[in-house]
């Protein structure tokens, strides 16, 4: 069951190749911004991932699918050390970000989460204004310019294709838009701080479809800016969306591909059945 | 298998004893509010006719009549100046390090359990306490500073138990969107948890007040005076430094020992004035209450997740 991935020193490939397969020269392409090696992670004595290896690779859009309790958020929210907060949890192995690791004794976690931004499953804009809401991330860097935050503001709300709905309203309250909108919101302010990588943990789940499709329709133009890597439950929407698929089964990484591959022609029996809907 | 019979049987049982309850519910609670209405009305007919400007000019005197509770809500107004000052920094700043900074374990523990236990221990022991520290150890004497700081200390594990359950009620969420944003945990802290639960933690430091405002026994045991004719030294003054501290210093009395003096007086003039003073502290405390309540409705309103 054991599936090796073979990173070549001297390559910067994103790619696992499982069974000796050789990557496409597309792929050769591509500089993965994480790599990460050997993680076990452990909730207290829950061990929660098993010895993950994978590379996420630079402004393409990869995502994370398994049926719940497989740890695919737990390796999610390892990638900005948001488990830091959670105690009693331990992490072994090494997660790089542009080949630096996260995890040393010093790293700065307050620029790492600078750099690695983060929407959650349940939107949480704070109980502030839409504009304070946007701005925070530049107010705790001690930016006070008017004009300035002004203009960020307004180029993050409108690469979250929220502007045109709010722009009449900045001070009005972000508790009062509807969900999808506190969803894009969330994601202006991420955006606000200029991060390179974006980690979505299942941010549609409790949305309607056409919330939902507009955040899909966001991830495909911001990718193209940023790297982006999405938890998500529904198969179809990492279909849509994702360059690359991570199949999680249990705290394995089972199978990692370029998403048309793994959905058409899985490697793995396991990933088949998953995505065929045998179980999970 | 149950009989159709008996499920009907237990049926109507249950129902009885729903409707038994609710009229014992009832009852407990009349039982409370018309206590409160007698102890206001009582109050008020004795002391209704004794309130008037003068009441709240006049220094204690030997005739009645002339006899008023100046010193005693200056006296009052003082030390829950110093309570306040001290208790809620402190109080406050120790639920959020409580509940935001300190680790998990045996020790947390320990002082978790040893503030809850604090909240019981009767005032008196505060007051004996007070005496040996502030009083004695300290030579803060008997004044207004040792009675706001022994007051400090009673409902100081209020504070912090209050804090921290407002703090508590922050969805994990918030703190979630703050570090992910790159927020340190002092800004988190200032930026979102303190205020979005300031009308709980406000709630808190008030009714907390108005326990304060109401105690007697410590003040007594460290020494406040029954009689005094006399005010602090003014707190602000005409020429420079403009501001004087000298008042922490003086001796002091309060409303509650007012009371509690005019009570034990024989003349039945004094205990009309001390039902009088009874009201005033009353109203006092109410008043403040109804202000914590407003709080809370108001900040209420503001947040909602």
């Amino acid at each position: 069951m054991q599936h090796k991935i073979d990173v070549p020193e001297t390559s910067s490939t994103l790619s696992v190749k499982p069974s000796g397969q050789a990557t496409t020269a597309q792929l050769q392409e591509e500089r993965s911004i994480i790599e990460v090696e050997n993680v076990d992670f452990y909730y207290g004595s829950n061990h929660a991932l098993k010895s993950i290896n994978v590379e996420i690779p630079e402004k393409k859009a990869t995502a994370f699918i398994g049926p719940s309790g497989c740890g695919k958020t737990t390796l999610l929210r390892c990638l900005n050390r948001m488990n830091d907060l959670v105690l009693n949890t331990r992490l072994t192995g090494s997660i790089k970000l542009d080949s630096k690791d996260i995890y040393d004794p010093s790293t700065d976690v307050i620029n790492l989460r600078r750099r690695v931004g983060m929407i959650f499953q349940k939107w949480n804009p704070f109980p502030k204004s839409i504009y304070e809401n946007v701005v925070y991330g530049l107010r705790i860097v001690g930016v006070s310019n008017r004009s300035l935050l002004d203009e960020v503001a307004e180029k993050s709300l409108r690469r979250a294709a929220l502007w045109d709905e709010v722009k009449e309203n900045l001070n009005k309250s972000a508790t009062d838009l509807s969900g999808g909108q506190q969803q894009r919101l969330c994601i202006a302010r991420a955006l606000a701080v200029e991060p390179e990588v974006l980690l979505m943990d299942e941010p549609c789940s409790a949305l309607d479809p056409i919330s939902t499709a507009k955040i899909e329709e966001l991830i495909h133009e911001l990718k193209d800016t940023f790297t982006i890597v999405i938890v998500t439950h529904n198969m179809q929407q990492a279909a849509r969306c994702a360059d690359r698929t991570a199949f999680f089964y249990l705290g394995e990484l089972i199978e990692v591909g370029e998403t048309g591959k793994l959905f058409t022609a899985p490697e793995k029996r396991q990933t088949e059945d998953y995505i065929t809907g045998r179980f999970g | 298998m149950v009989e159709p019979a008996n499920i009907e049987k237990r049926l109507s049982d249950n129902r009885r004893f729903d409707t038994i309850f609710a009229v014992i519910g009832l009852i407990s609670t009349f039982v409370g509010m018309i206590t409160l209405a007698a102890l206001l009305f009582d109050l008020s007919t004795d002391g209704l006719g004794r309130i008037s400007f003068q009441f709240f000019t006049s220094f204690p005197s030997r005739f009645a009549s002339q006899a008023g509770i100046l010193s005693a809500w200056v006296g009052t107004t003082l030390v829950m100046i110093v309570t306040a000052l001290t208790a809620i920094p402190m109080g406050v700043g120790a639920g959020v390090y409580l509940e935001e900074y300190a680790p998990k374990n045996w020790f947390t523990g320990l002082i978790e359990i040893n503030i809850a236990n604090l909240a019981g221990v009767p005032s008196i022991v505060y007051g004996l306490m007070a005496l040996g520290l502030f009083v004695y150890q300290f030579r803060f004497g008997q004044s207004i500073l040792s009675a706001g700081l022994t007051l400090a200390l009673l409902i100081l594990p209020i504070v912090i138990v209050a804090t921290r359950e407002s703090i508590r009620a922050v969805p994990s969420s918030m703190r979630e969107a703050a570090y992910a944003l790159g927020a340190t945990q002092w800004q988190t802290t200032r930026d979102h948890v303190l205020p979005y639960s300031m009308g709980g933690i406000l709630t808190g430091v008030i009714i907390s007040l108005s326990r304060a405002i109401g105690e007697t026994a410590p003040l007594i045991t460290i020494g406040a005076l029954t009689f005094i004719a006399f005010l602090p030294d003014p707190p602000i003054k005409g020429e420079f430094p403009f501001v004087s501290f000298d008042w922490l210093w003086s001796p002091f009395s309060v409303m509650p020992i007012q009371m509690f003096n005019w009570v034990s007086r024989p003349q039945q003039e004094f205990h009309l004035n001390a039902a009088a003073t009874g009201l005033v502290l009353m109203v006092m405390t109410l008043l403040m209450n109804g202000i914590a309540i407003y709080f809370r409705y108001r900040f209420r309103k503001r947040i909602k997740w």
